[in-house]
């Protein structure tokens, strides 16, 4: 799914801002479309304010200023029940004084629905999160993963036509998180339901969404698909934040096109594609994913010495640590073909990156 | 290590053994009784404590509730004679005599006094009769009926005869009698008391009912603040729980008086609905030496002790429940009905059971502020404590009130479960 365009978007931030406390924005200026049918998840580190825009979308707190628009409706005046939203809390929230099959029930309860239809489509729900047999359960009898589906059966029982969710899969262990993200990503596929999804964690984002917006201190650093984010970040934030990074500081000495040569503290040159740089003679920040650097190839325009410091061996790939340009921290990956057993710590080695691939952007 | 000896074996199901062969139950047992043995001793100064500050007395007072040995210790020939003579029997020459020793053996011991007390709790008039008669006991001559008629005349009274037969044996339930309005008549049948000396069974009414309703109006009154408490930030919540344990910090007596000077009919109520012309001078409300003297004052001091326990239950309580049910289509109400006021349930049966408790046992302020109808049961408790000396009274009256407060947390265990209360 494609980012859609403004007049057929299903939720819009309009200039959103929010402030809890009268002095500071937690929220500053947030536009966003997101279509229908779309997965889109906010990411970005712990306080940069993605539960509160979650929360101003179900009705919880009130934007400070702008408007939010829900199938074109603005929502700031209507009460979080009329809204229509399917919601999963991070903590769950499944009612401990009801079974699992009265939680399921109590939207469609609400909602005045006969007890007919209201077991039919408790049942339904149930098959469809796999959880059949659990509906006499009561929570506290039921394992996180069980919860969790059980949360995400009665968000989606009545089937609202947006579904947030507010860092669901926080409390699981890795292996069952990863299998919980396939499965989300799957029960969206075939509902065709439009899914927010906030969480801090950059794979789970870039695994299950179709576009994420990453967020830090407020602000949308960038809203791109998961390759765009990865492959191209628009800024060092985005960099540092998706994926593993080098990281090269460096002058811009002069540009041609999209190519700006800069030079390395080092004293040594070095050519880069200008992303997010200012002028000749300004500051700017190599960004280079460890994986597109090549060790031992034939010279090239990048090409420079390394030293090898560190060699960890990881099984697909070996993780190589050297000094490059004065940074010890360099790190690139080195898959495990027949002729990676050739380093050494300590040897000195030829590396070399595209132009393409190191990506000048702003200072952080 | 524990090997499953012939685990899979028909017959009787397998013993578990260790390593060495003991059976492991055993070897459990012996395990921890180390433990359990330093965790007694580390109890026992407290246990002890209770035993003797707590189960005594407590047991003692239960024990003189159905025991008074007043009369049975110092009247030892009547006692001979009323076990002779089988109830009914109206006193012979046998039963004056008896009375004439017992007089005589009461004027040497000084224990006439004592006596005539225990009587004079069932028949009342009574006490002077057995002072006067130990005064002039040693001029008392045979025949002694008329000798002691010739004292006074009310020696004859056949009620008189009834109460020391039932005094005569020290073990008696008499003062349970009395305590719920009845009495022995003198064929031995339990009947009622006369229509104007029935107090106990209205003032334990008066208390059973006045106690809902202080519970009932503390509930109404914490439940709004426990759950402003609960939701507030820390540092506003801290404050307000500054302001509902204030009154605990102040002495019962300053609070009760506080009342007074609010709530008299010269008070700052009454004076300020008269300057704003709500009321005249002449119709100042009554509001403090009544029942509802009582109902105010008893519902400020025990409101704590319902807000507490609630703040205890709703502050853990995840404000994401509510915003869940929210989000699925609730009302606030429904939200508020169905999902929040549930999951308080614990608190309020522990808040309502400590308020009630405590009420039904409550005594200084009605005291104070109750007026003639505002008592309740434990200040005739306390008088006939204090007052009347009536401490079998006191004790059977107190073991009521005990057997009733048990009794209704047995019906609580049954309805809601005790595992369901949280005090804090
Ligand atoms: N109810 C609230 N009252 C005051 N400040 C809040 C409240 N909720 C969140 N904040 C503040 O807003 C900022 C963003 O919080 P949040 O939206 O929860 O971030 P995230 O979900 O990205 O971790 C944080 O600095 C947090 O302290
Ligand atoms: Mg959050």
């Amino acid at each position: 799914m494609t980012a859609n365009s403004g007049n057929d978007a299903f939720v819009v931030f309009d200039h959103v801002q929010k402030s809890y406390d009268g002095e500071t924005l937690v929220v500053k200026d947030l536009n966003l479309q997101i279509g229908k049918g779309e997965f889109l998840t906010m990411l970005g580190p712990s306080g940069s304010g993605k539960t509160t825009c979650l929360m101003m979308l179900a009705g919880f707190e009130t934007a400070t200023h702008g408007e939010i628009l829900l199938n074109g409706r603005p929502i700031n005046n209507i009460p979080p029940h009329q809204r229509g939203i399917g919601m999963v809390f991070q903590s769950y929230a499944l009612f401990p004084h009801m079974t699992v099959e009265e939680n399921l029930a109590f939207p469609l309860e609400v909602r005045g629905m006969s007890a007919a239809t209201r077991e039919e489509k408790v049942k339904r729900a149930l098959e469809m999160v796999q959880m059949g047999e659990f509906g006499s359960r009561r929570p506290a009898q039921m394992s996180g993963g069980q919860q969790q589906r059980i949360a995400l059966a009665r968000a989606l029982v009545f089937e609202p036509d947006l579904v947030l969710m507010d860092e669901p899969l926080g409390a699981l262990d890795k292996q069952l998180r990863e299998h919980m993200q396939y499965e989300i990503k799957h029960l969206h596929e075939r509902l065709g339901i439009t899914v927010v999804y906030v969480t801090h964690d950059q794979s789970e984002a870039l695994t299950m969404s179709d576009r994420v917006a990453v967020f830090n201190d407020g602000v949308i650093k960038q809203l791109a698909t998961p390759q765009d984010l990865y492959e191209r970040p628009d800024n060092s934030f985005v960099a540092q934040f998706i994926g593993e990074n080098n990281k090269l500081p460096a002058k811009v000495e002069s540009r041609e096109g999209d190519i700006v040569t800069v030079a390395l503290p080092s004293g040594k040159a070095c050519q880069a594609l200008a992303v997010n740089c200012g002028g000749t003679g300004s500051d700017t920040l190599l960004s280079i994913r460890p994986e597109r650097v090549r060790i031992g190839a034939a010279e090239d325009v990048n090409s420079t010495e390394g030293k090898v410091l560190e060699l960890i061996y990881l099984g697909d790939h070996i993780r190589c640590r050297l000094n490059v340009h004065g940074n010890e921290e360099f790190v690139v990956k080195v898959p495990n073909s027949s002729d990676a057993g050739q380093l050494s710590v300590g040897e000195t080695t030829r590396v070399t990156w595209a132009p393409e691939d190191a990506r000048a952007l702003d200072m952080l | 290590m524990a090997n499953l000896a012939d685990a899979r074996g028909n017959g009787p199901a397998p013993t578990l053994t260790t390593a060495d062969g003991k059976p492991l139950r055993e070897a459990l047992a012996k395990a921890e009784r180390h433990a359990r043995n330093r965790a007694f001793f580390l109890v026992l100064p407290l246990l002890l404590f209770i035993l003797i500050t707590f189960v005594a007395p407590i047991a003692q007072m239960l024990h003189r509730s159905v025991h008074n040995p007043a009369f049975s210790d110092n009247m030892p020939n009547l006692v001979a004679w009323f076990e002779e003579n089988p109830e009914g029997i109206s006193p012979d020459e046998g039963g004056w005599d008896a009375l004439a020793q017992d007089l005589i053996l009461a004027r040497e011991n000084k224990t006439a006094g004592l006596v005539g007390t225990r009587v004079n709790y069932e028949l009342s008039g009574t006490r002077s009769l057995f002072t006067k008669g130990a005064r002039n006991a040693r001029k008392l001559e045979p025949p002694y009926r008329e000798a002691i008629l010739d004292l006074d005349e009310d020696w004859a009274d056949p009620a008189l005869w009834q109460v020391m037969r039932g005094a005569s044996s020290a073990y008696t339930f008499n003062f349970y009698y009395a305590a719920v309005d009845k009495t022995l008549d003198q064929d031995g049948n339990i009947v009622d008391v006369d229509e104007n000396r029935k107090v106990y069974v209205k003032l334990f009414t008066r208390t059973l009912i006045l106690s809902l309703l202080i519970t009932f109006l503390t509930f109404i009154l914490a439940y709004p603040i426990a759950h402003l408490l609960a939701t507030l930030p820390l540092r506003y919540s801290n404050l307000l729980m500054i302001f509902v344990l204030l009154p605990f910090w102040t002495s019962l007596l300053v609070r009760t008086t506080a009342w007074i000077v609010l709530l008299q009919s010269q008070g700052v109520v009454n004076d300020s609905l008269v300057a704003t012309g709500i009321i005249d001078d002449e119709s100042r409300i009554q509001m403090i030496y009544n029942q509802t003297g009582t109902i105010i004052a008893m519902t400020h001091i025990l409101l704590p002790f319902m807000v507490l326990p609630l703040y205890s239950v709703m502050r853990p309580i995840n404000p994401s429940y509510v915003r869940a049910a929210r989000s699925l289509g609730a009302t606030s109400w429904t939200a508020f009905r169905r999902i929040y006021f549930p999951q308080t349930i614990p608190g309020i049966g522990a808040g309502a059971l400590l308020v009630f408790i405590l009420a039904v046992g409550y005594y200084i302020t009605p005291a104070l502020v109750g007026g003639s109808d505002g008592q309740l049961i434990s200040n005739l408790i306390a008088f006939h404590m204090t007052n009347s000396l009536n401490w079998s009274m006191a004790a059977a009256l107190a073991t009521i009130l005990l057997t009733g407060i048990l009794l209704l947390y047995w019906l609580y265990d049954r309805l809601v479960g005790i595992d369901n209360l949280k005090l804090g």
